[in-house]
């Protein structure tokens, strides 16, 4: 069984999947020669040609459309965008098309694409190389969106987002493309877009959190621990479709959750999950939902004094873990 | 080359040199056929209006004026081969295409079987699996994009597909269009590009739309050629289109096509555009309008005689009737079906392809060596 980081995770299946399936290719901005500024198409167009390894104009509207037009004549595109920060100009293609194209044609039509971007701050990226931009597209059906933590999900759920028949978002976390490290198994696993994940199994309080945060939630019940309290973690790993029956079962036995997202608090995805365990866990509360997140603004900040200031970090998951316990 | 008339044999006798349509390889036959292709286009869009004057379909949006250039660029496509990505006034080049008159009344009517839809989107968002028409939104210029992937698809796939899209030239200012036509240029991709300009989006004239008089100029920024013809000339749109696609189907890459049509209704029902067009404007642009025009080049060459043009005539009236007979005597959609094909993983409805060909999909296509339509 290999070890790898995360993007290496990413880049071995794509090349993978590319060897499995020749309808398989990848559109976007510096992933041919180049291998995409954070190399996570390293090596693939060597391996599969500029065809299929396509290096496109500085046009995410074009590259999302034209996956579109591409997965309606018989190829299974999975189109780059550089930074998710970057993917608001194709907001109309995936929204008004690609979301839509099963629904409009009564089923006669589909999309299937995978539309793969690297998300999140804590990177000294700013206000447009760190957004969280997953409630914009989870907010939609017939899009599905993924947010994988650790090189093995990334594995399973990269596996199922490329064969799905619906257009998948797929983000993934630059602060973790190289510092997780984990297992990856040989042979063809996958992991449903529609599963989330119980990392830690704890009863006090739970945690929801996904991306970068999972780890820090992680990290979190690790500092609680020593406190004697004990914090149960779950990635939701598939936001759309989302798995709320494991959210909702771990907060009926708990009776306490913090949901934590990077993302600005006012209408981000935490509080759809806030509204579900509302809605399905009120007579189990023993407590008020509780978000962390990213503060209201309209982005992260360069400076490393104001970024930390963004960032949600373990500590303060941790704090609000202790209050919430202690309510 | 696009259809199997000059490798098939044909029942026609060849053609005298001076004949009409002889130097486009046209026999009468083809002839005829556009012009029962651009006269049903505007017998089906004029009931379109009567039923939604009557109260019966809320909303129409229309093809009048623009349907020799849709008949004439689109007629050399590959039906069932090729793909056309329409736009909202296609009604004349989907059914060029292959939808037959019951298919574009099951839209109008929103019914359950409608191919489009379902009766999902609002009437005129052409789209149907089983004749390669991509479903269309309402977004302008997105489907120009969707129309370069299909292309791009086509190449490296080797296939031999040509991919024909249409849009106004309102629609030509959004940066889709801009961004597809880049890049189809930068690789050549066996594309159409056709630019229905009828000098209007919505109210606002041309003028105030782009600062070139042209739209067919923009080609030259994407190193592909720009064609520009008279919409209401069926045969020189037809010239256009099928060297347009030749040339696409060769691989030395897309083409721009902008013809000049003219918009004899307003922008759609739900428009008055007495507001911001004249009296005399509107009565000069009747002069551009394609079916008289066309009609009287038939005639004047004897392709179309008294007879010939009564028999067209009643078989159009009897198919619009039938298009709108039946397809208003359809199951509207029902409520409990609404859910579905929001994700994959659910059946489609059976299709009874007769039923929705109706009289008019039975018949023979002359382009297609004789063979009917649904034999493809």
């Amino acid at each position: 069984m290999a070890v790898m980081t995360l993007l290496e995770s990413i880049r071995e299946t794509l090349r993978e999947e590319m060897r499995r399936d020749e309808s398989i290719v990848i559109l976007g901005e510096d992933v041919g020669k180049k291998g995409g500024v954070f190399l996570t198409t390293d090596g693939l167009f060597d391996e599969f040609g500029g065809d299929r390894v396509l290096d496109t104009p500085l046009t995410e509207s074009m590259i999302v459309g034209a996956s579109i037009g591409a997965s309606v004549n018989g190829l299974r595109p999975v189109p780059e965008i550089q930074f998710a920060d970057f993917i608001h100009p194709a907001f109309n293609q995936i929204v008004s098309e690609a979301a839509r194209m099963r629904y409009r044609s009564n089923g006669h039509f589909s999309c299937p694409i995978t539309i793969r971007a690297p998300y999140g701050g804590g990177v000294h990226g700013a206000l447009y190389h760190s957004q969280s931009v997953e409630a914009f597209f989870a907010h939609v059906p017939g899009l599905k969106v993924v947010v994988p933590s650790t090189p093995y999900d990334a594995r399973g759920l990269l596996r199922s987002a490329i064969r799905d028949d619906d257009p998948v978002l797929f983000f993934e976390h630059k602060k973790l493309y190289r510092s997780v490290r984990g297992e990856v198994p040989e042979g063809d696993y996958t992991i449903p877009l529609a599963r989330a994940n119980v990392t830690r199994e704890g009863r006090q309080v739970s945690i929801v959190a996904y991306g970068l945060m999972a780890h820090y939630a992680l990290e979190a019940a690790e500092l609680v621990e020593g406190e004697g309290v004990s914090a149960e973690v779950i990635d939701v790993r598939t936001l759309r479709p989302l798995d709320a029956e494991t959210i909702v079962d771990s907060v009926k036995k708990t009776g306490k959750c913090v949901i934590a997202y990077e993302d600005n608090r006012f209408g981000g995805y935490g509080a759809e999950i806030a509204a579900i365990l509302a809605e399905e866990a009120f007579d189990y509360l023993d407590g008020p939902i509780v978000r962390v997140t990213g503060p209201e603004v309209p982005g992260v900040p360069y400076s490393h004094t104001l970024e930390d200031w963004f960032m949600p970090d373990p500590e303060r998951i941790a704090q609000a873990v202790r209050d919430l316990a202690a309510y | 080359m696009a259809t199997t008339r000059e490798t098939e044999p044909r029942t026609v006798a060849a053609p005298a040199p001076d004949r009409l349509g002889a130097e486009l390889g046209l026999s009468d036959e083809q002839l005829r056929e556009m012009y029962t292709l651009v006269a049903m286009a505007r017998a089906i869009d004029e009931r379109m209006w009567v039923l939604n004057r009557a109260g019966k379909v809320p909303f129409v949006i229309s093809g009048q004026g623009h349907e020799g250039a849709q008949v004439g660029i689109a007629y050399d496509l590959r039906r069932r081969s090729d793909w056309l990505v329409p736009f909202y006034r296609s009604v004349a080049m989907v059914m060029t295409f292959g939808m037959s008159p019951r298919e574009i009344m099951l839209a109008q009517f929103a019914r359950a079987v409608d191919p489009s839809s379902g009766g999902r989107q609002m009437p005129g968002h052409y789209g149907a699996a089983r004749h390669n028409i991509l479903s269309t939104s309402s977004p302008v210029a997105t489907q120009v994009l969707h129309a370069v992937g299909i292309a791009y698809a086509a190449k490296v796939r080797g296939t031999g597909q040509v991919a024909m899209t249409a849009l106004g030239e309102g629609a030509s200012n959004q940066g889709d269009f801009h961004e597809a036509l880049n890049f189809a240029g930068i690789h050549r991709l066996p594309v159409v590009f056709v630019v229905e300009n009828n000098g209007y989006a919505i109210s606002v004239p041309a003028r105030f739309e782009t600062a070139v008089p042209d739209i067919a100029i923009r080609a030259q920024g994407y190193a592909m050629p720009g064609v520009i013809v008279d919409g209401a000339d069926v045969l020189g749109c037809y010239a256009a289109g099928r060297e347009a696609i030749a040339r696409a189907r060769r691989g030395d890459g897309a083409t721009l096509i902008e013809a000049k049509v003219t918009r004899l209704t307003a922008h759609s029902s739900d428009d008055q555009q007495t507001k911001y067009r004249s009296a005399d404007e509107l009565e000069r642009e009747r002069g551009r309008d394609p079916l008289p025009l066309f009609r009287q080049q038939l005639a004047g060459a004897g392709v179309l005689d008294d007879e010939r043009e009564a028999a067209i005539a009643r078989e159009i009236a009897a198919a619009v009737d039938d298009a709108t007979d039946w397809a208003e005597a359809q199951p509207e959609p029902d409520p409990q079906t609404a859910t579905r094909h929001v994700y994959a993983g659910e059946p489609l409805d059976a299709v009874d392809e007769p039923s929705l060909g109706g009289p008019w999909g039975a018949r023979p296509s002359p382009r297609d060596g004789g063979r009917s339509a649904r034999e493809g």
